[in-house]
């Protein structure tokens, strides 16, 4: 079945998510979607699949209009999609969360026996090893994928829109799932598959359409080079492997022992981490999301309550003190939610720039704020940190995510600082502010901090750290130097230690 | 300057259509709620008339007993007609009080239903001073107001300890405490320490007249000083959220309690704080009200202005000018709901529709914006959207 897309176009407000755009997927074909976050991959799909509506163009299947205003016109038409987020219930067992909207019964009694029929049918096929009756929540994240690709074929899915997918996976998964993309191109299916990721589109895709501020900007081949389509993607030259300075740590700043954390319900997502940070060195924790290197950053800084072990920077002791007490230590913390920990998204920029520092004699005479100097403090900020914006008292809610994380960087790079905790720090960032952020950060190395970067980006790992941690089921499987080959890395991010 | 302008522009529409959205459904209801006027159904011409009528005698009866009543005026002289507007301001009063104490909670990322048991609180260690103390008038009144401030502050820090020592939410806990005040003064009223001599129902001596707010324009009328008060409450609280530190805290944890933990401020310090604040802005409402109106303790002294501030803080968004005004409105559609009865005969319980649909109104903006398809972000702030944990 072939799709194609005709002068799409949608607006969200004064925003052109979509602009005039054409696409045409063949039967068979592995299509990539390349584009930075915000470019209108996500929206594009998401019109395509009927849930959200297009304010002109039309789609065609198989060369014929179709009309799609909700999901279940798509899965008529043979169009099936994988969410970024999964839609799956955890407490169901797979086949419960298959049949879901399609149920069928026997005398009032719901029936899966047809269904786990199915299901098997295909598993079997492309060698998934899902069992039917399996509760969502007990299986890994890149199972739980499959399970929603199961869910688009048991539909008979000609198309099957992948929303990007690996965001979520560990190498190997990731192997895995582009293996699985190319059996279900030799049975005929055709996929579209959205990401930002180079490497992967090269090694798996057929054709590439690149769009940019909701316009398509180009198509290319898997042959074009990783440069060129990082410049087509962002619209100018960019170099994400920044240029390292060679250093000689100097003495221990954070010193973390036999650090254990535990979660309300008195889980133990981190056991027994030992970790220690020289100045002007960056340690990165390496893993893929929700092995605990969340919660071991948030206590640096005491955000977590049930903490055992010892967090030491500069030989003092941090566990059971305050938010404060840490920050004063020396702490610049950049949180991996920037609009739920990081800013205010109601304050103004000028405001946010002084949400920790409120309380020092230059920003308060008397309980009362300085507002001129505030004022002047936030203008120089913006200068210094490139934050685009018209004014210094516009809501940090109107600003860009990138725009936003350089506000959180210029509060927190900016107080007495001899560790800096960066958590996920570009996530969901532009090229040119991941850019930006990998230049501040080494900047902090050069002039002899400590830097805990925390990612579970391997590509940002590599190119930033000098050492790396790599965290799995809250426990380092090892600690290993920069140059270490990515297989070993992605081998210990799934558990396996040399 | 734009932007003041603008953010005038913005915190005002709101209400300001709410209200005029209110006051013509209220006309509706008025219209089809009397029967001699929907008699006259079948004759459109006839009916628009009484209809008219009926709804424009209604709101002017409003007027007249809520700001000036000419009748009065030329009877017993010019001033006399402003009696109503006395009135008016005298209910407002601690209503401005009591609604800061909810808006300044608000802003805080509190929900104070407890101003009413703050109040209280206020109110009887106000009297228990007021009639105990014969003291230089000056002395006495700024006793009265200090007591009345800190029993409603630690009536209402309570909470706030409670809070953040164990995270008991606080509209439970002040909705039991109100509970609590209402009964205690009760009980108290019983025993032989309050209880006025020669009288057997719960009423508290009166206050020595060393400890009554003076009256500001002589004695028939009964406005009196309490409403400077309560808008240098109002010019406090503004300050307190606009330019102090401590304001600042406030505003970082009502708005986004996260980011402002993340960044090293206390969240257990502010809710405390906040907590002992407002209860003192309730419990110096409680005092005002006694001294300044009042004079003796009775058992229904709060009446329901506890819940009412609620609405008035709604109704100006939980800023300090805003329920300032939202105050006097209510104090307004009170007093003139009395009038409306005696002057026209439509049942004063319309002044409590009108009320409900204002507040309803102002709660659902996404409601008003879909209705007047207003493109612009009313309220972004939407305080009683947000839902307890907001």
């Amino acid at each position: 079945m072939s799709l194609e897309l005709k002068q799409i176009t949608k607006k969200f407000g004064s925003l052109l998510a979509n602009d005039q755009i054409d696409l045409k997927v063949e039967k068979g074909e592995i299509h990539a979607i390349l584009g930075e976050n915000g470019a209108g991959k996500s929206t594009l799909m998401n019109i395509v699949y009927g849930l959200v509506k297009a304010d002109s163009g039309s789609i065609l299947v198989n060369g014929a209009k179709v009309e799609i205003n909700e999901p279940a016109d798509a899965l008529k038409f043979g169009i099936g999609m994988v969410h970024q987020h999964f839609m799956l219930i955890p407490v169901f067992t797979v086949a419960e969360n298959i049949v879901l909207g399609h149920e069928k019964t026997n005398r009032g009694i719901l029936s899966l026996i047809d269904a786990k029929k199915r299901i098997k049918e295909i598993a079997d096929e492309f060698k998934f090893d899902i069992d039917p009756d399996a509760v969502i929540e007990d299986l890994s994240v890149g199972l739980q994928q499959r399970v929603e690709i199961i869910r688009a074929l048991i539909y008979d899915a000609k198309v099957l829109i992948l929303d990007e997918p690996t965001a979520v996976l560990t190498p190997q998964e990731t192997d895995e799932l582009l293996n699985i993309m190319r059996t279900l191109k030799a049975k005929g299916t055709s996929i579209i598959f959205i990401t930002h990721k180079l490497r992967e589109v090269k090694e798996v895709a057929d054709k590439i359409t690149i769009i940019r501020l909701g316009k398509v900007v180009g198509m290319a081949s898997p042959s074009t080079s990783q440069g060129e389509l990082a410049s087509m993607m962002v619209g100018r030259e960019v170099d994400l492997i920044p240029n390292k300075s060679i250093k000689v740590p100097g003495k221990t700043i954070l010193n973390i022992s036999e650090l254990n954390i535990f979660n309300l319900v008195g889980r133990n997502i981190v056991k027994q981490v030992s970790l220690e940070i020289r100045s002007g060195e960056i340690l990165a924790i390496a893993g893929v999301q929700g092995n605990g290197q969340s919660e071991i950053a948030r206590a640096i800084i005491n955000l977590e309550q049930h903490v055992t072990g010892s967090i030491k920077i500069n030989g003092e002791e941090i566990i059971g003190k305050t938010v404060r007490n840490s920050l004063d230590t020396g702490v610049a913390f950049i949180p991996e939610s920037r609009e739920i920990d990081g800013l205010i998204e109601s304050f103004t920029i000028a405001e946010n720039l002084i949400l920790d520092t409120h309380d020092l004699p230059q920003f308060a005479k008397n309980k009362q704020l300085a507002r001129t100097a505030i004022n002047s403090s936030a203008t120089s900020l913006v200068k210094e940190f490139d934050i685009r914006t018209q004014s210094i008292f516009d809501k940090a809610l109107s600003l860009s995510g990138g725009n936003k994380q350089k506000v959180v960087l210029a509060r927190e790079l900016t107080r007495k600082v001899e560790l800096v905790v960066a958590s996920q720090p570009t996530r969901g960032l532009d090229v040119g502010s991941i850019e930006f952020v990998y230049e501040r950060l080494l900047a902090e190395r050069e002039s002899n901090r400590a830097v805990l970067l925390i990612s579970s980006e391997l590509d940002e790992v590599v190119a930033l750290a000098d050492r790396i941690a790599v965290i799995y089921k809250g426990e380092i499987v090892g600690i290993v130097d920069a140059g270490v080959p990515r297989e070993k890395l992605g081998l210990m991010m799934a558990g396996i230690a040399s | 300057m734009m932007n003041v302008v603008k953010n005038f522009r913005k915190n005002t529409l709101l209400p300001f259509v709410a209200f005029t959205f209110a006051f013509f459904i209220g006309g509706i209801i008025m219209v089809i709620s009397d029967p001699i006027v929907m008699g006259q159904i079948s004759s459109p011409g006839k009916f628009l008339t009484s209809a008219g009528s009926k709804i424009g005698n209604a709101y002017l009866a409003i007027f007249q007993g809520s700001i000036f009543d000419i009748n009065l005026a030329r009877g017993s002289g010019f001033i006399q007609g402003f009696y109503p507007l006395s009135e008016t301001i005298v209910t407002a009063t601690p209503l401005i009080l009591c609604g800061l104490s909810v808006a300044l909670a608000f802003r805080s990322g509190l929900f104070n239903i407890g101003a009413q048991g703050q109040f209280i609180f206020g109110a009887i260690a106000a009297s228990y001073v007021g009639f105990t103390f014969n003291l230089n008038p000056i002395l006495h009144v700024s006793l009265v107001l200090l007591v009345g401030i800190i029993f409603g502050g630690l009536y209402g820090g309570i909470v706030g300890i409670l809070k953040a020592k164990t995270g008991a939410h606080e509209v439970i806990v002040t909705i039991m405490l109100n509970y609590i005040a209402a009964l205690f003064v009760l009980w108290l009223l019983k025993t032989k320490l309050f209880l006025r001599p020669e009288r057997l129902d719960p009423i508290a001596p009166q206050v020595n007249p060393s400890a009554q707010l003076p009256k500001l324009f002589g004695e028939s009328l009964r406005i009196h000083s309490g409403i400077f008060i309560a808008i240098f409450a109002t010019i406090f609280v503004a300050w307190l959220l606009q330019s102090s530190t401590l304001g600042f805290k406030f505003r970082a944890v009502g708005s986004n309690s996260n980011a402002a933990r993340t960044a090293g401020i206390s969240v257990p310090f502010v809710t405390t704080t906040t907590m002992f604040i407002c209860g003192g802005l309730a419990g110096l409402g409680g005092a005002v009200h006694l001294i300044g109106t009042e004079y003796a303790l009775g058992a229904g002294i709060a009446g329901s202005l506890g819940f009412d501030a609620i609405t008035v803080a709604l109704l100006g968004q939980a800023t300090p000018i805003g329920t300032l005004f939202g105050a006097l409105l209510f104090g307004a559609l009170q007093t003139g709901g009395r009038t409306l009865l005696s002057n026209t005969g439509t049942s004063p319980d319309i002044v409590q529709v009108i009320q409900a649909l204002i507040v309803l109104f102002i709660a659902a903006p996404t409601l008003m914006k879909s209705i007047f398809k207003i493109k612009e972000n009313l309220n972004d702030k939407s305080m009683a959207a947000k839902g307890w944990n907001g």
